[in-house]
This record gives C-alpha cells, sequence and structure tokens, in this order.
C-alpha cells in the first residue's frame, strides 16, 4: 500500500519565499513599479502580475518565439528574461503596439494577409517581426525567413507571415 | 455584402493582433491558486511513496494532490469516457498508484503563484515499484492483435498479386508525431461555490469536456460550464479531455478555491500523439500500368488500457481502380499514452504508404506517377460499391500539374538540377473523408439588422468564426459586420468536437437552416405590412437581400425587415435548427487533392529544401477561400514536418520521450517552407448536404508527405521508406 507523507504544518516554512525586489519597467510608455521576486521571468511578471496576457507562453525554453517582446526596441524571448534583468527598460508588448484605436502597420498586414490561424503565435510574430524591420537586415524574402525562424507557427502561417512583413516593410 | 464564396478577412482578426483574444490560462480570478504537475520517471509499476515533506515546507504551497488525498472522484472506469474515448478504459489521473506510462501525473502542487508551484513539484519524492515495460513498436510485431475495424477485401489479392506482370512490395514506417500546438494544454476553473464550476479550458469540444468533468466529480451538468473561445491550436490534441482539466477541478475542490494549471511543454508529451506505425504495401499491376491487386497491412501501437484504432490502410479503395484489395490492421500494446487523433489521422498515415508505393510502382512499370493514376482512376467508391457525391480528383491532377509545370519532368533520378543543388519533383495524392456531425445553431436577429449566431463549436484556428458569420450574413441578406458569433460556450446550443473537417459542414448547415426559420418568420411578418407587396407571400418566395425580403418573381417587391419587424410589432426573433447528415450509404463522400512537390538537395551536404509545392483540391464548395486557402497552406506545413523533421523518440530501455521539447522534436520553422500555391477546384455537390461544403482542415496534410518523399526519390535516387527523411538516410 501506497504511503503518502505529510509534513505537519509548521509554523515555519522550511524554505522561505525568495525575498522580492523593486523594479522599474517601462512597459508600452507608462511607467510601472513593482516588486517582484529574483526567479520571476519578464513573460510571467507580464502575464500573472499585470494581465499583459497578450504575450504568450509556448515552451518556457527559448524554444518557440511565441512570449518575444521587444525591450529597448529590440526583439527578445521574454521567457528567457528574469524581470529583475530589466530595471528601468522600456517594453513594448502587444498590447503597446496600436496606437490610439489604430493597428500597427504589422496587425494590419497580418490581418489582411491572413497571417495566423489560431493566433497564439501572433503576437510574438508581430513584435519579432516589429523588432526585424527596426534592424534592418532583412532585404530578400530568404533573409525574412531566416530572420523570423525564432518565432514557430505550428498552424504552418508561415507563407502569408512572410507576405504580410512585406507589406508592412513597403510602408515602412 | 460579404457572401459565401468570398475571401473575408477574419472576424476575430483584430483580437488576435492585438492580444485581446484570451486563451484558456488568461482569465484572472480573485485568489487564484496555481498548480503545477508532477510526472512519472517510470513507465510501468506502482507508486509505493510520496514524500511531500520539503514540497509542503515552501512557503506559498498550498497543498499537494496525490491519489491518496485527492477529493472524490468517479470509480467506475466507464464515468471518464468522453465522446471520442476509443475502446477500453480511460486513463484516470491521480486515481490510484498504477503507473501505465512513464511521466504520467503522480501528484499536483498547488501554490499562491506559478514559480513556487514549479519550484515545489520539483521537490516531491516519488518510491516506485518498478516492472518490466515495452515502449518498442518493432518488438511486438508477434503480440499484435487484430484491430476490430479491418475493412473488408475484394476479390482474391493474394492470387492476384502473385500472378501481376509487375509486383512492388515494402514496408513504409511512420515514427511517433506530437501535435505541439503552441498553446499548451491548460485550464483555469473558476470556483463559483455551491457546486458551480467556470472552467476555462483548452479544447476542441467544451460539451465533451462538460460532460466529462460532471461525470468523473459526479456534478450537475448544468452546474458545470466550459468556455473555450480561443484555442491556440489543437491538431487533435484537444479532442478529449486531457489530465490538465480533471486535475485543475481536482485542485479547485480540494482547495475550495479558483486554480489555473498549465502543463509544460515538456508534459505536452505526455498524453496523445499519432501512433507510431509500420505498413506493408504490395502492388501487383498489369505492364499496361492498371492495377490488379492491392494489400495494405498496418501495423500501429496503443496503450495497455485503451484500443485507439485509425482508417490507415483502405482509401486506395476510393482511389484506384482494382479488383482485388485486402486490408489488414493490427494493434500492439505499449507501456505509452494512448494515441489520439492528428490532423488527418489515418490518412495522413496510410495515403503517406500508399503514394510512395504508387510511385514506386511507376518507376517499374517506367511510367510516369501521374499518368499510372490517371490509367488507374477509380469513378466508384470500391469499398462500398458506390459512386461518389463528387469527385473533382482529374481535375487536380490537370491543374496542379499546369501550375507546377510537371511536364517538363525528367523521369530519371538525379536528372535535373540547379547549380550544386540535385532537383527532385515528386507527386502523390491526397484524400480525407467529408463528413458532418449532427449539430444545432441559434440565431436571433434583432430589428435593426443585427443578427447574432451562435453554435457551441470551438474555433481551434481554421475560422469557424469567419465561416459561421459568412453563412448567416449570406442566408440573412445582411453585411457581415452585422452578425456577431458565439461560440465554444458548452451553455450553447449543441456541437460536437471540432475535428474530422466536419465543422463548416456541420455548423454551416445547421446556420442556414436556423435562417430559413427566421426567413419564414420574416415572410410572416412582412404579409402584415401596411400594403404590403408581399402580402401574398409563401416563405418560399422570398429571399432575404441587403436587409430586405425580396420577392423571388419580382425584385421590386420588397419590405424592409425593420418594417416587417415593426409590423409584427416584434424585436426580435430567434430560431434554433438541429442539422444532421443526409447520408444515406448510396454516395461515398470524399476531398481530393494532387499534391506536386519540388526539392532541391545539396549535393554535397544532402540538406533538403523543400522550394515549391503545387497543392490542387476539390472540396465541394469553399466558404471562403482566404481562410480555406490557409487551412490548406497549414496541412502542406504539418505534412513537410512529417516529411522532413518529425519524429518523437523513445529510449526503449527507459521507456521515456526523450526529445520532449521544441529544440528536439523539430517542427518546421519559417526558414523551411518556401513557395506554396494552392488551387482549389470548383466541385459543385448537391448530395453531400444543402451548402454544398466539405470540409478542408485535414486534406491539405494528407498526402503532403508522399509527395516530398517521393520528390527526395527523383532528385537523389534514394528511396527513403521510413519517416522523417534526415540528412543521414540520403547521405548515399
Amino acid at each position: 500500500m501506497a504511503r503518502t507523507v505529510r509534513a505537519v504544518m509548521e509554523a515555519e516554512p522550511t524554505a522561505p519565499a525568495p525575498e522580492k525586489l523593486t523594479v522599474t519597467l517601462v512597459i508600452n510608455g507608462r511607467e510601472t513599479r513593482l516588486s517582484v521576486a529574483p526567479w520571476t521571468t519578464l513573460l510571467d511578471t507580464l502575464r500573472d502580475r499585470l494581465a499583459l496576457t497578450g504575450t504568450k507562453k509556448g515552451c518556457d525554453h527559448g524554444q518557440c518565439g511565441a512570449c518575444t517582446v521587444l525591450v529597448d526596441g529590440r526583439r527578445i524571448n521574454s521567457c528567457l528574461t528574469l524581470a529583475v534583468m530589466k530595471d528601468g527598460a522600456q517594453v513594448t508588448t502587444i498590447e503597446g503596439l496600436a496606437k490610439d484605436g489604430a493597428l500597427h502597420p504589422l496587425q494590419q498586414a497580418f490581418i489582411d494577409h491572413d497571417a495566423f490561424q489560431c493566433g497564439y503565435c501572433t503576437p510574438g510574430q508581430i513584435c519579432s517581426a516589429a523588432g526585424l524591420i527596426a534592424e534592418g537586415k532583412a532585404k530578400t524574402v530568404d533573409e525574412i525567413r531566416e530572420l523570423m525562424s525564432g518565432n514557430i507557427c505550428r498552424c504552418g502561417a508561415y507563407v502569408n507571415i512572410v507576405a504580410a512583413i512585406q507589406q508592412a516593410m513597403g510602408k515602412a | 455584402m460579404t457572401r459565401i464564396g468570398t475571401p473575408a478577412s477574419r472576424v476575430d482578426g483584430r483580437a488576435k493582433v492585438t492580444g485581446a483574444a484570451k486563451y484558456a490560462a488568461e482569465f484572472e480570478a480573485e485568489n487564484l491558486a496555481y498548480g503545477a504537475v508532477v510526472s512519472s520517471r517510470v513507465a510501468k509499476g506502482r507508486v509505493v511513496g510520496i514524500d511531500l515533506r520539503d514540497a509542503l515546507g515552501v512557503e506559498g504551497v498550498i497543498d499537494v494532490l496525490t491519489h491518496e488525498n485527492r477529493p472524490r472522484m468517479a470509480r467506475s472506469k466507464k464515468a471518464y469516457e468522453d465522446d471520442i474515448a476509443p475502446g477500453g478504459a480511460p486513463f484516470r489521473p491521480l486515481y490510484d498508484d498504477k503507473i501505465l506510462y512513464n511521466a504520467q501525473p503522480v501528484a499536483l502542487v498547488l501554490a499562491e503563484d506559478w514559480e513556487t508551484a514549479r519550484y515545489a513539484a520539483s521537490l516531491v519524492r516519488v518510491d516506485y515499484e518498478q516492472e518490466a515495460h515495452v515502449t518498442e513498436l518493432e518488438s511486438q510485431r508477434d503480440e499484435a492483435f487484430d484491430a476490430k475495424n479491418s475493412p473488408k477485401p475484394r476479390g482474391n489479392a493474394e492470387k492476384a498479386f502473385a500472378a501481376a506482370d509487375v509486383q512492388h512490395e515494402a514496408e513504409y514506417w511512420l515514427p511517433i508525431e506530437h501535435h505541439n500546438p503552441m498553446e499548451m494544454h491548460a485550464a483555469t476553473v473558476i470556483y463559483e461555490g455551491k457546486g458551480k464550476l467556470t472552467i476555462y479550458d483548452k479544447t476542441q469540444g467544451v460539451q465533451n469536456s462538460q460532460a466529462y468533468v460532471a461525470s468523473v466529480f459526479r456534478l450537475k451538468q448544468d452546474d458545470v460550464r466550459v468556455i473555450s473561445q480561443f484555442v491556440g491550436g489543437a491538431f487533435g490534441s484537444g479532442l478529449r479531455p486531457q489530465y490538465h482539466l480533471p486535475l485543475a477541478v481536482l485542485g479547485a475542490l480540494a482547495l475550495k478555491r479558483s486554480v489555473r494549471l498549465v502543463l509544460t511543454r515538456q508534459q505536452m508529451f505526455t498524453f496523445g500523439y499519432r501512433p507510431g506505425t509500420i505498413q506493408r504495401v504490395a502492388l501487383g499491376a498489369k505492364s499496361g500500368g492498371t492495377l490488379d491487386a492491392i494489400m495494405h497491412d498496418a501495423l500501429a501501437m496503443t496503450s495497455q488500457y485503451e484500443d485507439f484504432t485509425e482508417h490507415v490502410t483502405n482509401w486506395s479503395g476510393a482511389l484506384y481502380k482494382c479488383a482485388n484489395a485486402r486490408y489488414g490492421h493490427k494493434l500492439a500494446r505499449l507501456d505509452l499514452a494512448t494515441p489520439i487523433d492528428m490532423r488527418a489521422p489515418g490518412g495522413a498515415t496510410g495515403v503517406y504508404a500508399l503514394e510512395c508505393a504508387m510511385d514506386e510502382l511507376a518507376v517499374a512499370l517506367k511510367l510516369d506517377p501521374l499518368e499510372l493514376r490517371l490509367r488507374c482512376y477509380s469513378d466508384r467508391d470500391q469499398n462500398e460499391g458506390i459512386p461518389f457525391s463528387s469527385k473533382k480528383l482529374r481535375e487536380c491532377y490537370r491543374q496542379g500539374a499546369d501550375a507546377f509545370g510537371w511536364d517538363k519532368r525528367n523521369g530519371a533520378p538525379r536528372s535535373m538540377r540547379d547549380g550544386s543543388e540535385l532537383v527532385g519533383w515528386g507527386m502523390a495524392t491526397g484524400i480525407w473523408e467529408a463528413m458532418q456531425q449532427k449539430a444545432s445553431a441559434r440565431i436571433v436577429l434583432t430589428a435593426n439588422g443585427h443578427a447574432e449566431v451562435a453554435c457551441a463549436f470551438t474555433d481551434i484556428g481554421p475560422g469557424t468564426y469567419t465561416m459561421m458569420a459568412q453563412v448567416a450574413a449570406d442566408r440573412l441578406g445582411l453585411p457581415l459586420e452585422n452578425v456577431t458569433v458565439k461560440l465554444g460556450d458548452s451553455t450553447l446550443p449543441q456541437a460536437p468536437v471540432e475535428g474530422g473537417s466536419w465543422t463548416a459542414a456541420s455548423a454551416g448547415n445547421a446556420i442556414a437552416l436556423a435562417c430559413e426559420g427566421v426567413r419564414t418568420q420574416l415572410v410572416r411578418f412582412a404579409r402584415k405590412v401596411a400594403n404590403s407587396p408581399l402580402a401574398d407571400a409563401k416563405p418560399d418566395d422570398a429571399a432575404l437581400v441587403d436587409g430586405r425580403i425580396v420577392s423571388k418573381q419580382d425584385s421590386s417587391c420588397s419590405v424592409s425587415i425593420p418594417d416587417a419587424m415593426r409590423a409584427a410589432n416584434k424585436e426580435r426573433i430567434e430560431q434554433e435548427a438541429t442539422a444532421e447528415s443526409n447520408d444515406d450509404g448510396k454516395h461515398a463522400r470524399y476531398t481530393h487533392s494532387a499534391i506536386f512537390a519540388e526539392v532541391k538537395i545539396d549535393e554535397e551536404l544532402r540538406i533538403v529544401r523543400v522550394t515549391r509545392i503545387v497543392n490542387a483540391v476539390a472540396a465541394g464548395r469553399i466558404i471562403n477561400p482566404k481562410t480555406a486557402r490557409s487551412q490548406i497552406l497549414g496541412g502542406v506545413v504539418f505534412g513537410l514536418g512529417m516529411a522532413l523533421h518529425e519524429e518523437t523518440q523513445v529510449d526503449h530501455r527507459l521507456g521515456r520521450i526523450v526529445n520532449h521539447n521544441l529544440a528536439e522534436y523539430h517542427v518546421p520553422a519559417n526558414a523551411d517552407v518556401h513557395d506554396i500555391e494552392v488551387i482549389f477546384v470548383d466541385e459543385p455537390d448537391e448530395i453531400i448536404n444543402p451548402l454544398g461544403v466539405k470540409g478542408v482542415g485535414e486534406i491539405g496534410v494528407v498526402g503532403t508527405a508522399a509527395a516530398i518523399a517521393n520528390a527526395i526519390w527523383h532528385a537523389t535516387g534514394i528511396r527513403v521508406r521510413d519517416l522523417p527523411v534526415t540528412v543521414d538516410k540520403i547521405l548515399g
């Protein structure tokens, strides 16, 4: 017979919670001060603490790109970044791309080209594409494909994603 | 006006590109607790001890649930069966001490936040009594048993094969594949009190999840509401309630708090998958290129506790004329989780083997592979001995070949080059069932000319929101923006799981029928308008066009919807209708496709690039060519992964999946995908259902892997018969 050994709940935990640190993040232009445990990723901070669930979790290991956000203008995997590492940084998430209700050209291009299906990788794709355009390295279709390969789309919308990015590049 | 057949952009597009669309793990609740699953480290045996001291000692941990201390769950195995359950007894998570497969859940940590739950889960120590396990399919050839649904034979295939002018016989291997939708399976259970739960679940069937939870936890059906308005992909993985759902409910019931449970990517490899399969295909032909014999046998894996079976072997009966055929399907029990349908289940598997075998037969016959298909073309479904409701496959071959430039192909292997790269052109046929399931839809039309259409189907990505809105807008004569869609909620009119490519036909025809009810009422109301130009109109005499009820005989006779409703003193019309398949067994119902693939392979490095694919599809009426094209594109990419990348690897010594992450389980990335052209062949079908719709969710996958594998042979002269075709297999 199996036996589960359960602790008598003691007053003092044997492993206390990690001490929280205060960080200031400028998220979508808004200064946000919060106290956060050192082990909390930027991704979980956005999703669980700030209700900015547009940034998606697809693997938690930097392997899928669903959590891509722009930090100080550069695209990064927010699951591989601890929030405490980014004190003072400018963070742009998918929620911050549309301005005054007007979609960002990439957002509109994704709709125009049907560059998504389930929509789960989409915020990461769009943030990644924004980063790609800012980097200015991708000139050809093959370069776009190569430099967007950190963002997996399991629905397989790549052909349309590339077309959408080309449209937005034309406008940019 | 956005009618059926127009390429409308997705009505939920804005929600998806702005991050406003909310998925199962993204709903907030007061006092939310977070779960983390502890997975078994052995493949077979039982749990003999669980030490929770360290885990419970972590500040912020609320409780840890195991099979010993969990709240009550139903005892009968039957209570765990869902709509999609195969024969056998379903896995019951945290039910008892038994270990049925490696990495099954053995404990659930509940904590105040996710990080704490995850950390504490790493501190749960489980002792096992291990038993010997078996996870290798090939080792079980002699132990396998006949699956229940082996299709019936015709003629005498053995004899005809032995006597055939030309024979081809080979084995084709397919590894285990995992769906890996981008969203991990998750549930947020809102504990409402008084025995009520609202559950945001990642599922393909909200009513399936609802019935399961009510059954397993002995709750009233009405007290369990399951919502799934956005699903981050599923591909079959969400057809059955996966263990995240009962575990999250267990947590909520134990704590009397709301609970969120998200599986890790690693844990996405701890339930259903496309079963690994070994197929033998034997084809006998006359030297002129017609078939005399087909023998197709499959050996597939299932778990120790359920008999998962797909239709793998008899697709040739609907494709190729052949008087003699025999099909076999055997299952081998392994100490793995039960497989589950994965995009084009059975079809993707069986047609891969069949279409590679046809390619090899064409080589043996010295015939162009497309020409062989045409010579073997069947105008009847020989499995059932009936004609097709429609089959424009010839047209798929013609249009696909034209677009691809197939006539410029030099048939000899290694005959085409582009600089340092070998070029290969391959083709294959695709086929999938065109099914319709019973479903209900409700239309509420208000006097301001706005309609709400509701049905409990989920939208896992194909564009169900848009399709539903388009059918309603078309039939009600309203602009698309005047139609709102409600779906993915168990309180809505009945719908089955979203799968099998049946959603457009099932929901679409139910919506069309409900719209007819609305029209009937509107005509009745229109007659009441003072000096009504439709005073004598019967319901079928009028159509709904541009917000008006218009006489079919004389379009100048019409009444506006607001006027009609005012005359009847009505603010709203509500109509619900249920549509069922009209299948009387007299016609075979299939979608078809022809896939043409180009690969370029570096002569020395042997890296394969799929540079071009043309997929010509005949799938009845296409409701939305824009989203339907995306479905085919996605299906082709899925097939490309099958051909070149995807393979779940099991370490048979441990009975454990070892590449359980997206770095080592390869799926196609952007750079792997080049030009894909989708052609929809015109295919009117007045038999299949009133809308003439067949569905396109799966057909894009079927045949794609074979077309690529055949192209690789053409480029290299090397025939690889076990997927995926990785570099090591074509070094030569």
